[in-house]
């Protein structure tokens, strides 16, 4: 019997293996080395090993390991996406206002050929949402683009911070107030949804601590909702709210003072221009759009100086896509912010590296070329924040997941044979009438209803 | 100390007044303009160094020295001068909100509506106007949207106070050809179910096309009643003016190449997605095209990631007149970028700035009158500190129709507002 244990805990530990990244060795040479944190370094080579960024400096030797020639090129950290819905097979539970249970983890696709697209474009992680239809959506994914690999579960980047979406504003209301009649059908609403969420969870917090300690004898009716909200509230869980106006966002801020949350990342915050100096106070992060706005009416009295307003003062600031064509090309859109409120290229290149590395909780590990983080690395041909910038390599840990010279058309790694018709969207092109509908709303039954004519 | 205060009262008494007023935008100026001392893009053969002046409205002259006492001096020293670019597909001026559907005016009821004007909705006072023009894009194509010929499109200059004041010269009936593509991942008609729809929207197609020659035929002998549908396209079944036929998917192109061979149209293609997999039938039959957005993704999930950016590119080395566009509305300012991402995908820089000037301008037959710097054109001109297409480029001066018009809009007043907000960060 012992010995059944034995190799069936043997089996288990090697598929846990088996479960594992992939990890690589790899030497770029002679590159121009953007590091983010340490400043430009010229004709400088990297050297990872075993996914690690082991040696920077000229002339290293690493024997006969794969070597990439970057001379002439910029090589810089893997860009980092704070905010998308790819590589997910479901965005939003709009079901409740409040949906702390749920886990886009738990609707995790590898086959999602927007993975490969977002490594054509130098991007190596994203943070795969919970869509806004709920004020208390569900919980997130910060995931590593490893495109070839079969099993969910090695998309993860394992040890990242947990994270949930919040939403406020039009979403909520319009999903919850005006299809189904019930709370919140106002920003008023919105505020009470999460003053009964936080309550609700202080007082299952102390009911577990009240039979744990031998104070009451039957345990609680265990509750995913209420723990997954305590999780927040003991700091566990990190705060990622879909946003646009400024005093909705003041107000989600009063109320995470009053239950001791300090930890938030406003998303999309089109309106943080307007209350740069609260958010800074607070130490609230913001990761914006480059230059979406007038898609609807809370975004109407936008400006595409945003990221340049909020990071001169002093807040952590990124640009995401929210979309899987601008996750394509998130270093062009960090380059409107030169263009909008003249950044530094330092300042310009944080908001898709270092930056939104600190608020997926992850910035020890990715975001900047320095010794002794992950592998992960963008090489371009021409600056990276120039519109005629082409990605030549992405790197994740070490391994190469996109080379320009060898880069077939067809990526796919699920194809149906049986598929006869070609899957050509026109909604590609004439999305909603629109081109930049709101990403965050996908699954919601009325969405393509109510934006379609 | 108390001096200091005083200096910053008084400061504050003559900023008040520009304050209270932020969010409008400046009054454009009319009268006569001497860029001086510039770097002139010719469009065709690079830049030369060269003087512009600009009088009613025009472009009176371009040399290498001009001096005109009357004029308004533009200094352009260290600058680049280029002709104001044309973004030939938009929604810009139609619509306001996008969530908002009684902002939306590009998309009526019916399915064969062309007599429907984009240039009664063009609304002069769009906030979205000045958002686009401050990026150097002069003039676009508003364009109508929605069933199979939802309307005639209009091409605008971005400044005026009224549609006519703004008006550039042509109009073209827009068609959306019959498409075999699924309508989005929701569409889960079969092939055979697709092939059904298209059958029975060519049999429409085939039915109100022929009203419409019987209706040239009777125009001609002046025996109409009325019937401004089929009026509207008299000048097309004519052969005097051209359409506009939006088409993305390959056998869709093939399919509408035979139909303009057919029924012998003057035809523009719009949208093109699939330009680059028939760009050698397009190229013999002379069809040209608008296309884009090049900033968006490709259509199938087998093409290679840069389809879209490559597109414009493959086309003109095939030989295809290709202009580029956003098809969008209050972004239509990213055109320089997605004629940048056209230039570094293949088609050269010259070759995409053309695809943003004087191609359109050809393609409209209007470019006796814009698309380039040259005398006697409508001076349509924007000044920058580089190239266009670099994102990082200021544009400094703007013209447009011979106004000076003001780089506000509400974006940089919102940011003047409020980048120091008083009060501000806590020290």
């Amino acid at each position: 019997m012992k010995k059944i244990i034995f190799i069936a805990s043997l089996v288990l530990c090697s598929l846990y293996t088996f479960g594992q990244a992939e990890t690589g060795d790899i030497l770029i040479k002679n590159g121009t080395v953007i590091t983010i944190t340490e400043g430009i370094k010229e004709n400088t080579d990297v050297l990872i090993r075993n996914g690690k960024i082991s040696q920077i400096g000229e002339g290293l030797d690493a024997g006969n390991i794969k070597t990439i020639d970057a001379k002439g090129l910029y090589v810089m950290p893997g860009i980092i996406d704070a905010h998308s819905h790819i590589a997910i097979d479901a965005v939003n539970e709009a079901t409740n206002p409040n949906t702390a249970e749920v886990w886009v983890g738990d609707a995790l696709n590898p086959y999602d050929i927007n993975i490969y697209r977002a490594l054509a474009g130098g991007v190596t992680i994203s943070h795969a949402m919970h869509g806004s239809a709920n004020a208390i959506g569900g919980q997130c994914e910060t995931i590593k683009h490893r495109w070839g690999v079969m099993d969910p579960d090695e998309l993860r980047m394992e040890g990242a911070m947990r994270t949930i979406k919040f939403a406020l504003g039009e979403n909520p209301m319009r999903v919850h107030g005006e299809r189904n009649s019930i709370v919140p059908a106002t920003r008023m609403g919105v505020e009470q949804v999460f003053r009964h969420a936080f309550e609700d969870a202080k007082a299952y917090t102390q009911q577990w601590k009240d039979y744990k300690s031998g104070k009451t004898k039957v345990p609680p009716e265990y509750n995913l909702r209420h723990e997954t909200i305590a999780g927040i509230l003991s700091g566990e869980i990190m705060i990622h709210c879909h946003s646009y106006r400024a005093d909705e966002i003041l107000m989600l801020m009063n109320v995470l003072s009053d239950y001791g949350v300090d930890k938030i990342t406003f998303q999309h915050v089109n309106e943080g221009f307007k209350v740069a100096p609260e958010l800074a106070e607070f130490g609230a992060y913001a990761s914006v759009f480059s230059d979406w706005w007038a898609y609807k009416f809370e975004v109407y009295y936008s400006t595409a100086y945003n990221a340049a307003i909020l990071t001169k003062n002093g807040v952590v600031t990124s640009i995401n896509s929210d979309s899987r064509e601008l996750i394509r090309h998130l270093y062009h859109e960090a380059a409107k912010a030169q263009k909008y409120g003249d950044l530094s290229d330092n300042e310009a290149l944080r908001l898709i590296t270092i930056n939104p590395a600190i608020q997926l909780g992850i910035d020890k590990r990715v975001g900047s070329i320095e010794v002794g983080k992950e592998g992960d690395i963008a090489i371009f041909k021409e600056h990276p924040l120039s519109v005629y910038a082409i990605n030549q390599y992405t790197i994740v840990d070490g391994v190469v997941r996109f080379d320009t010279n060898s880069d077939p058309n067809d990526m796919r790694i699920d194809i149906d044979p049986e598929e006869s018709i070609p899957a050509f969207y026109e909604e590609e092109l004439h999305k909603c009438g629109h081109n930049h509908a709101d990403g965050c709303l996908q699954d919601v039954h009325f969405y393509n209803l109510s934006y379609r004519k | 100390m108390k001096n200091c205060q005083s200096i910053y009262k008084v400061l504050l008494l003559l900023v008040l007044p520009l304050m209270l007023t932020s969010q409008q935008v400046e009054k454009s100026k009319s009268g006569i303009f001497l860029l001086k001392d510039g770097r002139v893009e010719t469009v065709y053969e690079g830049l030369i160094d060269a003087d512009v002046l600009i009088e009613n409205g025009l472009i009176k002259e371009v040399a290498e020295t001009i001096d005109h006492p009357g004029a308004t001096i533009v200094d352009c020293k260290g600058l680049m001068i280029y002709p104001g670019m044309i973004d030939s597909g938009t929604k810009l001026g139609l619509a306001e909100i996008g969530a908002v559907s009684l902002t939306q005016d590009h998309n009526e009821i019916g399915e064969f509506t062309p007599h429907m004007q984009a240039l009664t909705a063009v609304n002069p006072n769009s906030v979205n106007i000045p958002v686009t023009r401050v990026n150097g894009v002069t003039s676009v194509l508003a364009v109508p949207s929605g069933g199979r010929f939802p309307g005639t499109a209009a091409l605008i200059n971005l400044h005026g106070y009224t549609p006519e004041q703004m008006y550039a010269g042509f109009k073209g009936v827009v068609f959306n050809y019959p498409s075999t593509g699924k309508r989005g991942r929701w569409d889960r008609r079969s092939a055979e179910d697709i092939k059904k729809d298209e059958a029975k929207a060519k049999k429409k197609l085939k039915e109100f096309w022929d009203k419409a020659k019987l209706q040239a035929q009777l125009a001609a002998k002046g025996q109409t009643k009325y019937n401004p549908q089929l009026d509207a396209l008299i000048p097309i079944v004519n052969k005097e003016a051209p359409l506009l036929i939006e088409v993305n998917q390959k056998s869709d192109i093939l399919s509408a190449i035979a139909w303009v061979n057919e029924n012998e149209v003057k035809a523009i293609f719009t949208g093109v997605a699939e330009g680059y997999r028939v760009a050698d039938s397009l190229a013999k039959y002379n069809i040209p095209v608008i296309t884009g957005p090049i900033l968006s993704n490709p259509r199938r999930s087998s093409d290679h990631f840069d389809a879209a950016y490559s597109n414009a590119g493959k086309m003109q080395k095939a030989g295809v007149k290709v202009a580029i566009r956003t098809n969008e509305t209050e972004n239509v300012r990213n055109l320089p970028y997605n004629a940048g991402f056209a230039a570094a995908y293949g088609m050269g820089w010259r070759e995409a700035f053309k695809a943003v000037t004087i191609i359109p301008a050809e393609i409209f037959g209007i470019d006796d009158k814009y698309g380039t710097i040259e005398r006697g054109k409508v001076a349509n001109v924007f000044v920058s500190d580089g190239d266009p297409f670099e994102t990082k480029t200021q544009i400094k001066h703007l013209f447009i129709d011979g106004w000076k018009v003001p780089l506000e809009s509400r974006h940089t007043l919102l940011y003047e507002e409020f980048l120091q907000r008083d009060p501000g960060v806590k020290e």
